[in-house]
C-alpha cells in the first residue's frame, strides 16, 4: 500500500556542492505490517520519513500511498517525532493533545472527540492524567500521550521517527510493548526508524538496512517470530539472535568503510 | 508580602521626608513635607480633579494600546511566518523604529493636531515596535517539530496559524505586550507635556509651572500607583493565561 | 553579504509613495514636503552648521546619562542580587518606583536642578537606570546553583567567585538590560529637550514645527532615526563580540 520509488534527496549546503543525503531508496510496506528501518547514524533516515510524509520534497523519484503519488501530508498517515517534548502544545492537557488529533475532522461533535480522546488516553495507559500538562509528566509518558493522539485518528500509516530514542531501557521495553499491542488490536501500518537494532528486530515483520550517505536499501530481512512478542522468551529465540547477528555485521560493515 | 522590613525602610523614608520638609533642610518651597504632599493627594482624588485626568489619560493610553497590539500582532504573525515578508519589511521596519518616539510628536501635531489623536497615534506608533518585534521572534521560534505535527494532523494554514503557531508564541506576544505597556505610560505623560490642556502629564507639569509644588507630588504619586496597579493587571492576566509557560520552563531547568 | 534586495525595494517604494503622495497633496503641501526636498534640506542644515551643533548637545547628554546610569545600575543590580537582605530592604521602594513613567520626574528635576544640562542628565539617568538595575537582578539571580558549587568545589574565593562566575554568568541579562536601557535614554533626552531647552535635537524638532520650518523639521528626526539606528547597531556589534561564547551556546541548545 506504501511504496517508495527510487527516492533520492540533495540538500544545498549555504556554499559548495550540494550534499546527497539519500542516495536511491526503494521498498514496499505491505498494509497491516510493521516495518523498521535501520542503518547507521546520518544515513538520511530522519528526511526520508519528512519525504514520505510530505512534508519535504524529494529531489527525484516518488512516494505512492494507494498507488497515488504523496505530494503533501496525506490523509490517513501520521508522523510521529522523537522529540515529544516538542511535538506535544504545552499550553493543552492530556486530554486536549489527544482531542487535537481528531479537531479538524468535519462532522464530529465536541463530545464525540472528547470521548474518543478519553478512550485513547486509556488505551495508552494513563488514566487519570487527563488534565495535568505535557510537562508534568515523564518522557516515557509524554511520547504516550504523542501515540495516543496520533492512533486516536486511526492513521492507516504511522510514521515513527526514534520515537523511543531519548528514553531509559527500561521506559523503553515498556513502551516496546504497548506499541505493539496497540498495533495488534488497531491494525494499522507502522514504519518505524531506528537505531536500535535489536528493537527493530524485535518489533517487526521486516527490517530493511540502510547504508551510509548517500543511503540505499542493502538489504531486506523478513523477520520470521511469532505474535505476541514477548521480551524475554522472543529476545532468546535463536532465530531472533540470528537476525540480530545478520543485522548487526551488515552496519559495522557499512560503518567501517570510508 | 513576608518582609516586612522593606515597608519599614518605606516608612523610615517617608518620616525621613516629613521632617526635612517641615524643618526645610532641602528646600522650604520645593520640597513640602510628607504629610502635605499625602493631604492634597486626598484632597485631589476626593474632589474628582486628578480622576478626572487620570481617566482622560487612560482613555488615550488605552486606545493607542489595544490598536497597536492588534496591528502589530497581525503584521509580526504575517513577518514572521512567511519569510518574504519579513524580507520585504525588515528594513523598513528597522528604520522607523530607530526614530524616538517623542520626535514624532511635531509630526503628529502638524497632521492631527493637539487633540486625542495626536496623543492616541504617538502611543501606537511607539508601542507597536516592541509588539511587533517580539511577536517576530516568538513565531520564527516556533519549533519545526511542532509546525511539522500539525500538518502531518493535516491542518491548513489557517488553523495552524490559529492554533499552533499563536498560542505557541504566545510568551513572546505577552513580553512585547509588557513592554509597550509601560512605554505608553510613558508616551502618554510625554505627549500631554509636549502639547495638552487636560491628562496627568499636563497636570504635573502644570502643577510645576503654577508653583503647586505638594500638586505636582501627589500627581507623581497617582501616576505611581496607577502604574503600579496597571503592571500587577498585566501580571495577573499573565499568570493566568501563561501558567502552563511557566510550568513548561520550570520543569526545564 | 547579500544584497536585501527586497527590503530595498519596499523602501524604495515608500519613498517613491511618500514623494509622489506630497508633490498631490495640495492644500496639506506645506505640512508636508517631498522626501528629496527633505533630503536636500538635510543636507543643506548638516553643510551650514545649523544642525551639528545641536546633534553634538544631545549626544553628549545622552552618553553622559547612559553611562552614569549603566555604571550606577548594574553595580546596584549585583549587589541586589546577590543579597537577599538588601534586596527584601528596598524591595517596597523599587515595586513604587520602578511602574511609575519616567518622563514624569521632568518637573521635580527640573525644580531642584534648573533647565539645564544637570536636569537632563539626570532624567535620562533615571529613566536608563530601572531596566539595567531589574535585568542585572534577575541575571545574578538565575545563575545555576551548579555553577556556584563548581566554583565552591575549586575554593576560589569571593572576589574571584564575583569576578569570574558571577559577573559573567550574569552578563546576558545585564546586556539585555542595556539594550532596552539605550532607547529609553535616547527618548529621555529627546523629550527633555523638549520640554524645556534651548539646544539640542529635540528642542530643534519642536522649535522647527513651532516655526513652521517643516522641511527642517523631518531632516532633524530622519537625522535623529539615523543617529538611532547608528547607537543601536555599534551597541549590537559590541555585543555580537563580546558575548559571542552566548550566541553559540543558545544557538547549540536550539537544535
Amino acid at each position: 500500500m506504501l511504496e517508495v520509488r527510487e527516492l533520492k534527496k540533495e540538500f544545498q549546503p549555504l556554499s559548495g556542492k550540494p550534499v546527497v543525503a539519500i542516495g536511491s531508496v526503494s521498498f514496499r510496506v505491505e498494509a497491516g505490517q510493521f516495518v523498521s528501518i535501520v542503518g547507521p547514524s546520518g544515513c538520511g533516515k530522519s528526511s526520508l520519513l519528512l519525504c514520505i510524509a510530505g512534508l519535504s520534497r524529494p529531489t527525484s523519484g516518488q512516494v505512492l500511498l494507494h498507488e497515488r503519488p504523496v505530494t503533501g501530508p496525506p490523509e490517513g498517515l501520521i508522523l510521529l517525532f522523537q522529540e515529544y517534548n516538542k511535538s506535544l502544545m504545552p499550553w493543552r492537557s492530556v486530554l486536549k493533545n489527544v482531542c487535537f488529533g481528531l479537531e479538524n475532522r468535519p462532522g464530529m461533535s465536541r463530545d464525540h472527540v472528547e470521548a474518543e480522546a478519553r478512550r485513547y488516553v486509556e488505551l495508552v495507559g494513563l488514566r487519570g492524567f487527563e488534565s495535568h500538562h505535557p510537562w508534568e509528566l515523564s518522557g516515557g509518558m509524554q511520547q504516550r500521550v504523542a501515540i495516543a493522539r496520533a492512533l486516536v485518528r486511526h492513521p492507516e500509516v504511522l510514521l515513527m521517527d526514534e520515537p523511543f530514542g531519548s528514553l531509559d531501557a527500561l521506559t523503553r521495553i515498556e513502551l516496546e510493548d504497548t506499541l505493539l499491542r496497540l498495533w495488534e488490536s488497531l491494525r494499522a501500518t507502522i514504519l518505524f526508524v531506528t537505531h536500535d537494532i535489536e528493537e527493530a528486530v524485535y518489533l517487526s515483520d521486516r527490517v530493511y538496512v540502510l547504508s551510509r550517505r548517500p543511503s540505499r536499501v542493502i538489504e531486506e530481512i523478513d523477520v520470521k517470530l511469532e505474535r505476541p512478542r514477548n521480551q524475554l522468551s522472543t529476545r532468546e529465540d535463536p532465530r531472533f539472535i540470528q537476525a540480530r547477528h545478520h543485522v548487526f555485521e551488515l552496519i559495522s560493515r557499512e560503518m567501517a568503510k570510508e | 508580602m513576608k518582609h516586612w522590613s522593606g515597608f519599614g525602610v518605606l516608612l523610615g523614608i517617608a518620616v525621613a521626608w516629613e521632617i526635612a520638609g517641615r524643618f526645610g533642610f532641602i528646600h522650604k518651597l520645593f520640597f513640602p513635607p510628607a504629610t502635605k504632599i499625602l493631604t492634597s493627594f486626598v484632597t485631589m482624588v476626593v474632589s474628582g480633579e486628578v480622576l478626572r485626568h487620570v481617566g482622560v489619560s487612560m482613555w488615550r493610553a488605552g486606545l493607542g494600546y489595544v490598536l497597536a497590539a492588534v496591528i502589530a500582532i497581525a503584521l509580526g504573525i504575517l513577518m514572521g511566518y512567511w519569510r518574504a515578508a519579513y524580507e520585504s519589511f525588515e528594513i523598513v521596519v528597522e528604520l522607523l523604529r530607530a526614530v524616538p518616539p517623542p520626535a514624532i510628536i511635531p509630526v503628529a501635531i502638524v497632521f492631527l493636531g493637539i487633540g486625542d489623536q495626536m496623543k492616541i497615534f504617538i502611543i501606537l506608533f511607539s508601542c507597536a515596535f516592541p509588539i511587533l518585534v517580539n511577536t517576530i521572534d516568538g513565531v520564527r521560534g516556533v519549533d519545526p517539530v511542532l509546525i511539522r505535527t500539525a500538518q502531518t494532523f493535516g491542518l491548513g494554514q489557517a488553523r495552524l496559524i490559529w492554533r499552533v503557531v499563536i498560542p505557541a508564541a504566545s510568551p513572546f506576544i505577552m513580553t512585547g505586550l509588557r513592554i509597550a505597556l509601560a512605554i505608553a505610560l510613558i508616551l502618554v505623560v510625554i505627549s500631554e507635556m509636549v502639547g495638552a490642556t487636560s491628562g496627568i502629564g499636563y497636570f504635573i507639569l502644570d502643577a510645576q509651572r503654577s508653583f503647586r509644588i505638594p500638586q505636582m507630588y501627589a500627581g507623581m504619586l497617582v501616576l505611581a500607583l496607577l502604574g503600579y496597579a496597571l503592571n500587577r493587571g498585566f501580571l495577573l492576566a499573565d499568570s493566568w493565561l501563561m501558567g502552563w509557560h511557566r510550568g513548561a520552563m520550570e520543569r526545564q531547568r | 553579504m547579500r544584497l536585501p534586495w527586497k527590503g530595498l525595494l519596499v523602501l524604495g517604494g515608500c519613498l517613491v509613495l511618500w514623494e509622489i503622495l506630497a508633490r498631490q497633496s495640495g492644500a496639506l503641501a506645506a505640512y508636508f514636503p517631498p522626501a528629496s526636498r527633505v533630503a536636500a534640506t538635510l543636507i543643506d542644515i548638516v553643510k551650514s552648521g545649523d544642525l551639528p551643533p545641536h546633534i553634538a548637545a544631545s549626544l553628549r547628554r545622552f552618553a553622559e546619562g547612559y553611562a552614569i546610569a549603566a555604571v550606577l545600575a548594574v553595580s546596584v543590580g549585583l549587589a541586589l542580587g546577590l543579597w537577599r537582605g538588601f534586596y527584601h530592604l528596598v524591595e517596597p521602594l523599587v515595586e513604587l518606583l520602578r511602574p511609575m513613567p519616567s518622563p514624569a520626574t521632568i518637573p521635580i528635576a527640573i525644580l531642584f536642578l534648573g533647565i539645564g544640562d544637570e536636569m537632563k542628565i539626570a532624567v535620562t539617568v533615571y529613566a536608563g537606570f530601572w531596566p539595567i538595575l531589574l535585568n542585572t537582578i534577575d541575571g545574578v539571580r538565575a545563575i545555576d546553583p551548579v555553577l556556584m558549587n563548581t566554583a565552591a568545589t575549586f575554593r576560589l574565593g569571593p572576589w574571584q567567585r564575583f569576578w569570574k562566575i558571577v559577573l559573567p554568568a550574569a552578563s546576558p541579562q545585564i546586556v539585555t538590560g542595556l539594550r532596552v536601557s539605550l532607547a529609553i535614554a535616547l527618548i529621555l533626552v529627546v523629550t527633555s529637550e523638549m520640554v524645556v531647552s534651548n539646544d539640542g535635537l529635540g528642542f530643534y524638532i519642536l522649535d522647527r514645527q513651532r516655526s513652521f520650518q517643516i522641511s527642517e523639521m523631518y531632516a532633524a528626526i530622519v537625522a535623529l532615526a539615523m543617529i538611532g539606528y547608528a547607537l543601536n547597531r555599534v551597541f549590537l556589534a559590541v555585543d555580537d563580540w563580546a558575548m559571542a561564547w552566548h550566541k553559540g551556546l543558545t544557538r547549540k541548545e536550539e537544535r
